[in-house]
């Protein structure tokens, strides 16, 4: 093979929760706190890169900005310092509760999902078929989507991002999704999706024996802050060491 | 700035308009009687109006009832519109917080449902225009440059608030009232220049020319229903102001719209 593309480089990447906290005018006139400004760091100074084609899983505690770098991938946030470069590839985010408007039917919220994902209707009508069919929600596909329930929610989310097919997926603890069976057949779609040497993934999650399944490099933040990155079994067993000698 | 803007529009125009279509559909699809209640609702209220402040207050013009829509129709699009842009990030978290579009065309999305209930209340005025057999003149063509200055300064204005929605709670509570009063003032039952300017025409003159509510409805009322130019003076001016608002909005969403995810 010849040279590797380079799909994802995130250089010093660092985001800040800061003094935008909302405020009321009420609050503000009944105390005069001059707003503090206080600056919560989710994310520290994370630099890596990676290839097409390579899986990625971020691992780490609850709270260590494992989703907030997830989001900053998509270009949700902006970052506070340091730079993310996806090279034009088109990303897409999974993730529960994925972004629906609720008082819409399925099938419009494919084609609206979808639009936002930079495909054109045309291309989204095409594929629709498939869609519908992989997320098996039978006559529900035409209710509002404030009928469904959490489970169905997340097989619609899972199934538009599987078969719309975007260069990058990042993956928010979704590998459970759903019911026995679509479980079953959503580790199949991605395992093969991620088989594809053309496509990006990341996956946060916390359960370690499928990203040693699916992974090709696993990165340890802890507390916004790379503790390492590297191989997915070796990454993984001085994190479980970690985490089983805090107990 | 302006090339981004214009990209963006172009890039993310189909998905304004679908998502106002299936708004629509949606908000149709739960009630009973449908699509009905988008012109049953203006009727009832032109009805009522008609009767408090042609009967009880006696304020009667000519074409009354025509009069009474004109302000009407213009009055509920740039009162939904205001209202619906204050929280419309935090009603539209599940897609912001997913993936990135630029605020604005949530704004851009919003104005083309109330564009729409808009178009359909203007139908029944031209409705009307033909039932009173209003006799037409070439200033009905002021029609077109009139609306353009009512969404310039209706988009300016939402954007504006759409970002301070984000970071001011209790905005809401604000613009309800800033809004009942810019109602009262605006004269959509009543002529401005007839009811308020004998007695004060200093205040009928302000009202009539520094609200732009008041200017586009007089305006629309004078061109369509008495075959009078509007003041094309005023008319451009406001233009004016309406880019300068929507710049400045665009501009504070840009600036800022990263920020709002992290807020709501």
């Amino acid at each position: 093979m010849g040279q590797k593309e380079v799909a994802i480089r995130v250089d010093n990447l660092t985001i800040r929760y800061r003094s935008l906290k909302s405020y009321s005018i009420k609050k503000n006139l009944l105390h005069l706190n001059r707003n503090k400004k206080e600056y919560f760091e989710a994310v520290k100074h994370v630099s890596f890169e990676l290839e097409k084609g390579e899986i990625l899983g971020i691992v780490g505690k609850n709270g260590s900005g494992k989703s907030t770098m997830l989001r900053a991938l998509a270009h949700i946030f902006s970052p506070d310092e340091g730079t993310i470069d996806t090279f034009d590839n088109t990303v897409s985010l999974l993730s529960i509760g994925v972004g629906f408007q609720k008082e819409l039917s399925g099938r419009e919220n494919i084609i609206l999902s979808g639009m936002l994902l930079g495909f054109s209707e045309e291309q989204i009508r095409e594929k629709m078929p498939r869609i519908i069919k992989f997320a098996d929600l039978g006559r529900f596909i035409d209710m509002p989507v404030s009928t469904y329930s959490s489970g169905m929610y997340s097989k619609l989310a899972f199934s538009i991002t599987a078969i719309l097919e975007t260069d990058i997926i990042l993956i928010d603890e979704v590998l459970s999704v759903g019911d026995r069976r679509f479980k079953k057949k959503s580790y199949k779609k991605m395992k093969s999706l991620i088989s594809d040497k053309e496509r990006t993934v990341v996956i946060v999650s916390h359960n370690n024996q499928s990203l040693r399944d699916l992974c090709t490099k696993v990165l340890w933040i802890n507390e916004g802050e790379m503790v390492m990155i590297g191989e997915t079994n070796e990454v993984l067993d001085k994190y479980e060491e970690y985490m089983d000698a805090e107990e | 700035m302006m090339q981004r803007f214009l990209n963006d529009i172009k890039k993310y125009f189909r998905y304004a308009v679908y998502s106002a279509k299936a708004e629509l559909k949606a908000e149709v699809a739960g009630s009973y009687l449908n699509w009905v209640w988008w012109i049953l609702e203006p009727i009832c209220l032109m009805l009522i109006y008609t009767f408090i402040f042609g009967v009880v207050f006696d304020a009667r013009e000519e074409y009354f009832t025509a009069f009474i829509y004109v302000g009407l129709t213009v009055w509920t699009f740039f009162n939904q519109n205001m209202k619906n842009s204050v929280k419309i990030v935090k009603k539209n978290k599940s897609v912001v917080s997913k993936v990135y579009l630029p605020k604005f065309i949530l704004v851009e999305s919003k104005m083309f449902v109330n564009g729409f209930k808009m178009a359909i209340s203007f139908a029944i005025v031209v409705f009307l225009m033909i039932v009173y057999r209003v006799p037409l003149t070439w200033n009905v063509l002021y029609v077109v440059p009139i609306f353009l200055c009512l969404v310039l300064v209706t988009f300016g204005m939402m954007c504006i608030v759409c970002h301070f929605g984000v970071f001011v709670e209790d905005l809401s509570n604000v613009i309800t009232i800033a809004l009942r009063l810019v109602f009262y003032m605006t004269g959509i039952m009543f002529s401005i220049d007839r009811r308020i300017g004998p007695k004060h025409p200093v205040l009928a003159e302000i009202l009539g020319k520094c609200n732009p509510m008041a200017f586009v409805i007089t305006s629309l009322r004078n061109c369509l229903l008495y075959g009078e130019t509007p003041a094309v003076r005023y008319l451009l001016i406001w233009m004016g102001i309406g880019i300068v608002l929507s710049l400045i909005g665009v501009r504070l969403i840009y600036k800022n719209e990263n920020s709002y995810v992290k807020v709501i």
